[in-house]
């Protein structure tokens, strides 16, 4: 009796301490490329940055503030059209689905998110850019949007999927119509999850750089407007990296901070709605 | 989780229709009728992104037929197209992202959602997060700098040392390989199956941890049992995202590949994959075969997902029916 | 729900602080002109500069170019959703035929790719015969101290090493360049590789981009490759000599390359389509190139046709003076002169 106990606990610990290197191998990885960024890219950071266009080979100085800015319009032009598909297609899925149609939407979720961003634009660029004769920051929104979509659908729907049936059923049986059951006691519930599955989508598409070259195309000054071309960080990032200058590199590095800094901030962000709303729940 | 947890319940089954008719108001069909228009924006995009690669691979699908599929050699100048070595690139890329990343990563989650403490778990949790924002040409710089030599100077020399007798590990070794675009992938989707299996596990009810503690089990052996069975179709529903991811990222692999089309056994061999030789030969190709052999390639590379995800949607099918009998 | 109106607010919040942030930043006058133009990666940092200049002297006039590929330069161009497009290789007479209008070719600047390795070890310059560089590309050398090698570097001590070549796994204008020079000195090459911007390699690892390239160079020991001038320069790369056409051992140089163009003046076609690599004259570094920028000769709009026609002016007068400081070499005056003359041809 005494050593399967034993074996049990030990198993127990070395399970447990197997799962928390795991942990500490993912996080590392985070802190490591982090670091890479502050120590690489950290001196290039200062006010001019955020504030200037980019600097002309052979000059100091300079910013990304038209990187900046058009990556917040390319966000918000995703966020557009990816968080409504994404979260009513998720609901969809998760409250009226069960049937062929939601079977079918399911599936090809998964294959638009297992298209490569490169092909994606491609296809943006056949659809938007060739229609409209001329690229333009509309176009980058929308191949954006549409790489937001699976992600946002996938993880809306498993986070409905995991609110417990009793919490429906109660709803329903004071008397609650099966929308006002959703839309108030289930979604609610499933919010965290959704959130962390939307921010997961829109964290992605930030970084994405391939959708964007033939669509949203770059520019080196004020993309005035949606119907004009603009520069983006990714994009920047992409070009000043695989330039021959060491000036360039570190502002690439240092833009790369900044990318990440904002998806930060968009999340502390959100996080902090969402902590408000769930003690207004409470209360 | 202040509501999900006060109710004990069977989510993770699949639900069965609830017999709605006398609920059945004017607002449930709207509501309805609504989502199911925005659900079906996603599938009339695929459809199009279907149509435009099928018409776009015309010209090389009239001129070389099934034998894309199977040919090896890859020549612009003489246009002369097969798809081989890139699926098997993919194929085995992709398969060793799952391979390190999905233990790796449903690790990580267990550890975040049953041991750390909830402030804590929170915060590594957004961390994570952050990692899925790293511009692909960012982690295939750092990869070849640091990835690339660690995998040339230590890992092979120890997989050959150990495993050298399998035809896997066999060869010589560059530090750019298959195994350096598995890696980098493996690194690269850890975030998204890190967190949505994390999310999915702390969703599930305390009551269930309480009764398997209660009857006498350890910590570990109820989030195994437990837990774990219990969460099942949401992990494995975030190992889809990361296939998915897998087989379509493009800069950083690219970068670290090694990009030879050629087919070896050996996972310390150049490789080269799909979605890196469109990403790498796309915008330079200026005849029109070379074109439309790219997008017939990026045409194989979504079939190759139908599959991939018809298979895996049969393996969630036969687990989540056992787990809903019990 | 709330969430959704929250971050729309937020959306929102971001759009309009950015937008009035612009609006403080630059006011636009009211004759702006926005001409955009897409292609080359090697030139973008000497345009970027240009465009960047010119902006500063004529504030109502922004010349966007972005490096999307001298493929992909050509194709927009060619499709009109771009001004002007730019390439590293000349557009084939298959491919003006496809344009729409007919699209002029006006060269810029010159670059030169370089042999570059890293042989541990040695610390001399290498020297190339043609005959070294086709053999190792082709996979017929495979060690650095086969007898072709040892031949011409007779004080270098080559190992008995493998040689691992490393070339460029996108399509480039770099690798255009380098093949061209090739299959010009291997008859071999040129029956079973040919010319490219991608081609099917017989022997060696892939890297995406110069920077891929120079990375795994870096990386790998006993390792060959080729690169942009500019690149081995700036990270501070070894990289090796050369032999031209007439058999002098050449380092890659301003001078060097200048020399290859020059030889090119008397047989210039008037549409400037024209490859110079192992050119004829003693001093000319046989790796050398123009980089061009396509105009499609009749444009609607009247602002962006004179502007860019005055540009065109300003880059072969002023703009010259700018590019010896970023590694280029400046077109000959020869060549200076002809493209003037070819500048009313836009109408």
């Amino acid at each position: 009796m005494n050593s399967p106990r034993t074996r049990r606990r030990m198993t127990n610990i070395v399970m447990f301490a197997i799962t928390g290197a795991c942990t500490l191998g993912a996080v590392s990885v985070l802190f490591f490329i982090l670091g890479y960024l502050l120590w690489q890219g950290g001196h290039a950071l200062n006010l001019d940055f955020f504030t200037k266009l980019p600097a002309p080979v052979g000059e100091t100085g300079g910013g990304f503030a038209n990187a900046i800015l058009g990556s917040a319009k390319l966000l918000v032009l995703a966020s557009l059209i990816g968080i409504p598909i994404g979260f009513l297609g998720g609901v969809y899925l998760a409250e009226f689905g069960g049937t062929t149609p939601a079977f079918v939407v399911r599936y090809t979720t998964d294959l638009l998110n297992g298209v490569p961003s490169i092909v994606m634009g491609i296809f943006a660029y056949r659809i938007v850019v060739v229609t409209m004769g001329h690229f333009s920051t509309l176009a980058g929104g929308i191949a954006l949007g549409v790489m937001m979509i699976p992600i946002a659908v996938r993880s809306t729907e498993e986070f409905l999927r995991a609110v417990p049936n009793t919490l429906r059923e109660g709803a329903l049986a004071l008397g609650a119509t099966k929308w006002r059951a959703v839309a108030t006691v289930v979604i609610p519930a499933a919010l965290p999850g959704i959130i962390t599955g939307i921010l997961l989508a829109l964290a992605r598409v930030a970084g994405e750089t391939a959708p964007l070259l033939f669509t949203a195309f770059g520019n080196l000054f004020w993309s005035p407007g949606w119907n004009q071309p603009t520069a983006s960080l990714p994009d920047t990032i992409f070009k000043y990296a695989i330039a021959p200058y060491e000036d360039w590199h570190q502002q690439a590095w240092a833009a790369g901070l900044v990318l990440l800094t904002l998806v930060l901030v968009v999340n502390i962000a959100a996080r902090f709605i969402l902590r408000r709303q769930r003690r207004d729940l409470r209360g | 989780m202040p509501l999900s947890s006060t109710v004990a319940a069977n989510a993770g089954a699949p639900r069965r229709v609830r017999p709605l008719a006398r609920r059945l108001q004017r607002g449930d069909q709207i509501a309805h009728l609504i989502t199911l228009i925005f659900a079906a924006t996603i599938f009339i995009v695929t459809a199009l992104l279907f149509y435009e690669l099928y018409t776009g691979a015309l010209l090389t699908r009239q001129k070389f037929g099934w034998s894309f599929l199977s040919g090896t050699t890859w020549d612009p100048v003489a246009l002369e197209f097969g798809a081989l070595p890139f699926i098997y690139g993919t194929l085995v890329t992709s398969a060793l992202a799952l391979i390190i990343g999905v233990p790796l990563g449903v690790g990580a989650a267990i550890f975040l959602a049953e041991l750390a403490p909830l402030g804590v778990s929170d915060g590594l949790a957004f961390i994570i997060e952050l990692l899925a924002a790293v511009p692909s040409v960012i982690y295939g710089l750092l990869a070849i700098f640091t990835l690339v030599p660690f995998l040339r100077d230590y890992v092979a020399p120890l997989l050959q040392s150990t495993l050298g007798f399998l035809p896997l590990f066999q060869g010589q070794s560059y530090g750019v390989s298959l195994l350096a675009g598995g890696s980098i992938l493996a690194i690269m989707v850890l975030p998204f199956i890190i967190s949505i299996s994390r999310e999915v596990l702390l969703a599930v009810p305390r009551e269930q941890r309480e009764a398997s503690l209660a009857l006498g089990a350890t910590q570990w052996e109820t989030t195994w049992n437990v837990v774990v069975p219990y969460a099942k179709a949401g992990i494995i529903g975030s190992i889809f995202l990361a296939l998915a991811r897998a087989l379509g990222e493009t800069m950083a692999v690219t970068m670290v590949i090694g990009n030879d089309p050629r087919i070896n056994l050996s996972v310390f061999a150049p490789g080269y994959s799909i979605a890196a030789a469109i990403a790498n030969e796309f915008s330079e190709a200026t005849g029109d075969m070379h074109i439309s052999a790219l997008i017939e390639l990026g045409f194989v590379l979504f079939c190759i997902t139908i599959a991939v995800n018809a298979v895996a949607r049969l393996l969630i099918l036969t687990t989540t029916r056992k787990s809903g009998a019990t | 729900m709330k969430t959704l109106v929250s971050v729309g607010v937020l959306a929102f919040f971001c759009v309009s602080c950015a937008d009035s942030e612009r609006t403080q930043a630059e006011a636009p006058p009211a004759d702006q002109v926005l001409i955009n133009g897409a292609g080359a990666t090697f030139p973008y940092p000497i345009y970027s500069k240009w465009f960047n200049e010119y902006h500063r002297k004529f504030p109502q006039i922004q010349i966007n170019y972005q490096s999307i590929g001298s493929g992909g330069g050509i194709r927009q161009v060619t499709e009109g959703t771009v001004d002007f497009g730019a390439t590293d290789g000349p557009m084939t007479d298959e491919q003006l035929k496809q344009a729409k209008t007919k699209i002029l070719h006006f060269p810029t600047v010159l670059g030169a790719v370089v042999p570059a390795y890293n042989v541990p070890g040695v610390t001399q310059e290498i020297d190339f015969t043609p005959e070294a560089l086709a053999g190792i590309f082709l996979g017929k050398i495979t060690k650095w101290n086969d007898p072709e090698l040892k031949n011409a570097n007779a004080e270098v001590n080559l190992p008995d090493k493998n040689i691992v070549v490393i070339h460029r796994s996108d399509g480039s204008g770099t690798t255009y360049v380098w093949v061209d020079y090739l299959s010009k000195v291997s008859p071999e090459w040129k029956s079973k590789v040919g010319v490219n911007t991608s081609v099917n390699w017989p022997v060696g690892l892939g890297g995406k981009g110069n920077e891929g390239v120079a990375g795994l160079i870096k990386q790998t020991p006993n390792s060959i490759g080729y690169v942009e001038l500019i690149y081995a320069i700036q990270n501070k790369m070894p990289y090796g000599k050369v032999r031209n056409s007439a058999g002098t051992p050449l380092k890659a140089d301003l001078a060097s390359v200048t020399a290859a163009a020059a030889g090119a003046v008397e047989t210039m076609p008037s549409d400037f389509r024209v490859s110079i690599t192992n050119a004829a004259g003693k001093d000319a570094y046989p790796v050398s190139s123009f980089t061009w920028l396509l105009i499609p000769s009749k444009i609607q709009d009247q602002a962006k046709k004179k502007v860019l026609k005055e540009f065109l002016q300003w880059m072969l007068t002023d703009g010259q003076n700018m590019v010896e400081a970023l590694s280029y070499a400046r077109l000959p005056k020869e060549v200076v002169a002809m493209e003037q003359k070819a500048i009313p041809e836009i109408e």
